[in-house]
């Protein structure tokens, strides 16, 4: 619809000139990526406001993000690092909502994920490399299940898949808690008689994620690699493949996919349940590949923020590969700010206000059509009542 | 045990009052067809503006005016955002609570913040009552606003031509749309008023409760705040049982282990979780949600 809205925007402009008209044209065209660096500049100039109430320059801070997450190559590995769980999420993400299913509870399935990881990789004997191949499943599978039963819910008795998806998060929250406060789960196990801290024993290193490259060089964990292959498959898959066309037709027109005799149910379940396996999956790597014990903050977010990656990328799980890495460089840096004065907390601002200004211009393009559709319906009508008088 | 049973309900009133402020906006902003996530920022940035008013002037209650302002301009950011531009409310809502946590906890390393809270008012012959006494007519006097908002709130949705369309507004959008009403001016009014209605909560929560502000300090009750409405089949009276019954599920957390009584404090934690999605399933068959709840409003063919 909107190129053939320009396209009559502009020949309605042509007869005033045509000089005129071709710059008119041209500012059509680009006044979206005016907004875009207005409203980030915007974004930008309220971070630098908040260091500066810290009483340190904006550029120490700058500095710091880049020293923490860009500057030497162990840092850059550090950012891949942060990044792939949030990209295997967004990836997820991106499944359910080509469906057309709103799946946000990415941060209940991968919490359920790691702790299904961490049991796995704790109480199932067996060489080490099966173990965690074995443990990276338990957690697909665990997260699945976790958005199984927001799907069962959803096509049984039809509780909105948002509701049931968000609601399950803070269930999840909680069962990692239990198992990591019995002794009979995952608590580790210590002296008789002390007070062990609510977290998991650490786990062998035979399950660990292996490590690419040493440590002053490049390094970072297979978890990456994972995350990189998994967001093109999906990109190929839904674009290429029949399974992604129904999936888009159905996400597009609920009906005329039925008509074309695709089972919503089905498809839509399964869409869910893939979205819910890389949630996990996303928090099985973050156990074995970073934390290699369960804690409950393990999350870290990641998955409120793998969420907001795959909405920030327009669900397009190719774009998704450089926001989530905008996304970890934020965090690595973000260890790396409080050694010059400046709260931590400030990536959590800057990455937020940074997603409201992206979000911005596009929404205000369509909103602009609508001002001026709305102006020139105004002047017919006030030309029409001067033709009548 | 009448002393045990006097200590549980008081604490659970205690604990309900703030998620009681805040369920009446996201009753309104839900029967106006949002479900509106931010409502933990609006909460947070209640509690935290709410002390430092309250620091910066002395006084407790031009505190609970301040909080209530940042929840009025969480929910201003929100509904333009995703009622006047169209961006998905709930990228909207995610990122507010992002922002609000980051930005108090920034805030919070960096100005000094003085304890204060207001003052405890107890209705003279009624607060000495057996058992309810001190669990209704002893509290912060903000709480007392609980008793006429609850009436005017009913007032406005059920009563009034504005009402009448806000809830219209969550269930059949296109027929108000083509009655001439802007649907999406509605909805942003509905999240005003619950960013307004969540700032109070949270303030109170800050300056009437604790008297302090932490970290954090919401610690995911907006969310709560969300099951109680659901619980409570998006009705006033059920969304104010739900938040009763989640303020006792937390009281008893509290309480429990000091009776002697032993009971899985994760299981409390999660339980209105659980209830609100109970809830959920046997209500969804009935219909009880808004139709259009969630739904963004755009002219044109569905």
């Amino acid at each position: 619809m909107s190129d053939t809205t320009v396209l009559a925007e502009e020949r309605i402009a042509a007869p005033r000139g045509r000089a005129s008209s071709r710059i008119r044209s041209w500012l059509s065209g680009y006044p979206t990526l005016l907004t875009y660096l207005i409203s980030i500049s915007v974004a930008l100039g309220i971070s630098a406001l908040l260091v500066m109430m810290t009483g340190t320059s904006p550029w120490t801070a700058v500095v710091a993000l880049y020293e923490g997450s860009l500057s030497t190559p162990a840092s850059v590995g550090l950012a891949l690092d942060k990044a792939a769980p949030l990209l295997i999420v967004a990836a997820g993400t991106v499944i359910a909502a080509r469906a057309g299913l709103f799946n946000i509870g990415q941060e209940g399935q991968l919490t359920v994920g790691a702790t299904v990881a961490c049991a796995v990789a704790i109480f199932v004997p067996g060489p080490g490399p099966l173990v965690l191949v074995l443990s990276l499943l338990g957690g697909a599978l665990a997260g699945a299940a976790w958005a199984g039963i927001a799907a069962v819910l959803f096509y049984k008795t039809g509780v909105p898949i948002v509701i049931g998806t968000l609601l399950l998060v803070f269930i999840a929250v909680q069962v990692l808690f239990f198992a990591v406060t019995q002794p009979w789960l995952l608590q580790e196990a210590g002296p008789e008689g002390d007070v062990m801290p609510p977290q998991s024993e650490l786990l062998r290193t035979e399950v660990w994620l292996p490590h690419i490259g040493e440590y002053p060089g490049l390094n970072f964990t297979s978890g990456v690699l994972i995350a990189l292959a998994l967001a093109v498959i999906v990109a190929v898959l839904l674009r290429h493949s029949v399974w992604g066309f129904k999936m888009t037709m159905l996400g597009m027109n609920k009906l005329a996919a039925r008509r074309a005799g695709i089972n919503a149910a089905v498809l839509g379940g399964t869409a869910l349940l893939w979205s819910g396996a890389f949630a996990g999956l996303g928090g099985a790597v973050m156990l074995v590949g970073g934390n290699h014990r369960l804690q409950p903050g393990i999350s870290e977010n990641s998955g409120w923020d793998g969420l907001l990656v795959a909405l920030v990328a327009k669900e397009n799980p190719v774009f998704a590969i450089p926001v989530a890495l905008f996304f970890g460089v934020l965090r690595a840096g973000g260890g790396f700010l409080a050694s010059t004065g400046v709260p931590r907390y400030l990536v959590d601002v800057v990455t937020a206000v940074l997603v409201l200004a992206v979000a911005f211009p596009p929404a205000f393009r369509i909103l602009r059509r609508t001002w001026q559709a709305r102006a020139a319906a105004r002047a017919l009508a006030q030309s029409g009542k001067g033709a009548a008088a | 045990m009448i002393e045990a049973l006097t200590l549980v309900l008081a604490s659970s009133v205690r604990l309900a009052l703030p998620l009681a402020f805040a369920a009446c906006g996201e009753y309104i902003a839900e029967r106006s067809g949002t479900i509106n996530i931010s409502i933990e920022a609006m909460m947070l940035g209640g509690a935290f503006s709410a002390v430092f008013g309250a620091s910066i002037t002395g006084s407790a209650a031009t505190g609970l005016i301040c909080g209530v302002l940042a929840g009025l301009l969480v929910g201003f950011v929100h509904a333009n955002f995703s009622h006047r531009l169209t961006v998905n409310t709930y990228v909207v809502g995610l990122t507010l609570n992002l922002l609000v946590l980051g930005l108090t906890s920034f805030l919070l390393d960096l100005v000094v913040l003085r304890p204060s809270q207001v003052a405890v008012f107890a209705v003279p012959l009624l607060s000495d009552l057996p058992v309810i006494g001190p669990a209704l007519f002893a509290q912060r006097w903000p709480a007392y606003l609980l008793w006429p908002l609850l009436p005017a709130i009913w007032y406005a949705m059920y009563r009034t031509r504005w009402g009448l369309q806000m809830r219209a507004s969550g269930e059949n959008p296109s027929a108000v749309d083509a009655s001439g009403i802007d649907v999406n001016r509605r909805r942003r009014e509905g999240l005003l008023l619950c960013g307004l209605l969540s700032g109070l909560g949270g303030a109170y929560l800050a300056v009437g409760e604790v008297g302090m502000f932490n970290q954090n300090m919401t610690s995911g009750r907006g969310y709560v705040v969300i099951a109680a409405v659901i619980f409570g089949a998006w009705t006033l009276r059920g969304a104010m049982a739900g938040c009763l019954v989640f303020g006792a599920a937390d009281a008893m957390r509290l309480a429990l282990p000091a009776l002697g009584v032993q009971l899985n404090p994760q299981l409390l934690v999660a339980s209105p979780y659980i209830l609100a999605l109970l809830a959920m399933v046997l209500f969804a068959r009935s219909n009880r949600s808004p139709s259009a709840l969630g739904k963004p409003f755009a002219r044109g063919l569905p």
